[in-house]
């Protein structure tokens, strides 16, 4: 059966994406780990999918955000769920930490990479375990890095000088979440491929929550957007 | 100088418009009937909904030999999945055969493909997985090249919780608004409901369907019209 359902003979290839998330944006706060991403899947230029959830937890201790190629993402989440189930089973009182988790995508990713049949995200990993927090990322050709605040794709460009800003030690939840969706909003104004229905998924020694989706007001009433080509008519 | 009929080398592919709508109850497929080759109209009364359980049915688009192999191989693993498990297998699993198979398999498919159908477990299902394997479960959805031009409609008109008729209806102006624009559409509407009583195919002709922007009532011939009342049959 193996061989009619996947075919060795093919794996030699970078491919590229279809169904693709956006951003996700993380920040390490004072009880734990914060992260937002939309709910978008685009198709190309197309903004096809509006409720695909790019956030989900892995074991008790992390939650994983991904940006790129949703099947693979939806194939990284079948491998995190064998990873902790085969955890579980040694049944010994230890469970993976986000460390773990961030180190074993390290490696499924960097493979990939060298063997040229890359999985096509950015992934963000979060998590608490003993008190410790954790954030950090990995991408498809393998780049990891952990800090305090990551993000993927347009949330580096746009998301992180804000971060580098306004992020400090000790944020509150109610702060942290302004933070994010400050982040959040400056995307769904400049990224094409941002929807207005978005998560914030919180992850503490507790455990994980992700909110239910929800969308932010915009903010068009500037007198600057009223006749913005007066006097220069044909410009924009 | 020779007008050429089309590519006749090129690969048979279904341009195609293919829908999934579930209702209270059960589930609608639709799909146009237009397979072309280049720019030849290969097949102009194709069946793109195709059986793969007596109650889970597959909407298939694209390249036509990709998706009839697909569904062929998931009938068959399905067959004997309905034999080992000793009742009629859900629509979970018959979508995540057909992602199994396509996502192992991206680099050399093209098809996207809509699977829909009852079981008692869940009711009434419809999943969709695009190219590139990614598999999400919908309330409704679209695909092919005709969809394209039922976002608009499908976003002011779709409902939750339509009856059976609501449903068909919706999901026949559907294809036929299609129709219209997608050039890769054409032919009669065909759709597949199924629910707790099984599968019931319907078969609805171009001169069935509603006439849109620009189309007109067919006649028989000019001269019917010369010979009728109306004053205005030929214009100086």
């Amino acid at each position: 059966m193996n061989n009619l359902i996947g075919s060795d003979a093919d794996s030699q290839r970078t491919l590229y994406p279809y169904v693709t998330g956006t951003s996700v944006v993380g920040i390490k706060y004072k009880d734990g780990i914060l992260l937002a991403a939309d709910m978008g899947g685009s198709y190309g230029s197309t903004l096809r999918y509006k409720t695909v959830e790019r956030m989900k937890s892995v074991g008790k201790h992390s939650i994983i955000g991904a940006s790129g190629e949703i099947s693979d993402f939806q194939e990284i989440m079948r491998y995190l769920d064998e990873l902790i189930l085969y955890d579980n089973m040694w049944d010994d009182g230890n469970s993976f930490g986000p460390k773990e988790v961030h180190n074993y995508l390290t490696r499924v990713m960097y493979n990939r990479r060298n063997k040229f049949n890359p999985l096509w995200n950015s992934l963000v990993l979060g998590g608490v375990k003993n008190g410790q927090k954790y954030l950090g990322t990995v991408n498809m050709i393998g780049v990891h890095y952990e800090d305090n605040h990551v993000a993927t794709g347009f949330g580096n460009h746009l998301s992180r000088p804000i971060l580098r800003d306004e992020w400090h030690e000790n944020l509150t939840f109610e702060e942290g979440v302004k933070l994010l969706e400050k982040c959040m909003r400056v995307l769904l104004y400049r990224d094409r491929s941002a929807v207005n229905k978005l998560q914030i998924a919180k992850i503490t020694e507790e455990g994980v929550t992700i909110s239910q989706p929800y969308s932010l007001k915009t903010f068009w009433n500037f007198a600057a957007f009223q006749n913005p080509t007066v006097g220069a008519e044909g410009s924009w | 100088m020779d007008v050429s009929s089309g590519d006749l080398n090129a690969p048979h592919s279904m341009g195609t418009t293919i829908i999934g709508v579930t209702y209270d109850g059960g589930v609608v497929l639709g799909a146009d009937s237009r397979t072309s080759t280049g720019m030849y109209v290969a097949n102009r009364a194709s069946d793109k909904i195709t059986q793969l359980t007596d109650n889970v049915y597959i909407c298939r688009s694209g390249s036509a030999a990709d998706s009839q192999i697909v569904s062929d191989y998931v009938r068959y693993y399905l067959h004997q999945h309905t034999i080992q498990l000793g009742q009629p297998s859900t629509v979970k699993v018959a979508a995540n055969l057909v992602r199994l198979i396509s996502y192992n398999n991206k680099n050399m498919l093209q098809t996207g493909l809509i699977v829909g159908g009852w079981d008692k477990y869940e009711g009434g299902k419809i999943y969709g997985i695009p190219l590139g394997g990614t598999i999400l479960e919908l309330p409704f959805t679209i695909g092919g090249s005709g969809s394209s031009y039922l976002y608009g409609f499908f976003d002011q008109a779709w409902k939750e919780g339509m009856t059976q008729e609501e449903a068909e209806q919706l999901v026949v102006k559907a294809v036929s608004l299609a129709i219209a624009r997608d050039g890769a559409s054409g032919g009669v509407v065909r759709t597949v409901t199924i629910n707790k009583d099984g599968a019931s195919r319907k078969f609805y002709p171009g001169d069935t369907l509603p006439l849109w922007h620009e189309e007109l009532a067919p006649q028989d011939s000019l001269l019917d019209i010369l010979s009728s009342a109306s004053p205005e049959p030929m214009i100086c």
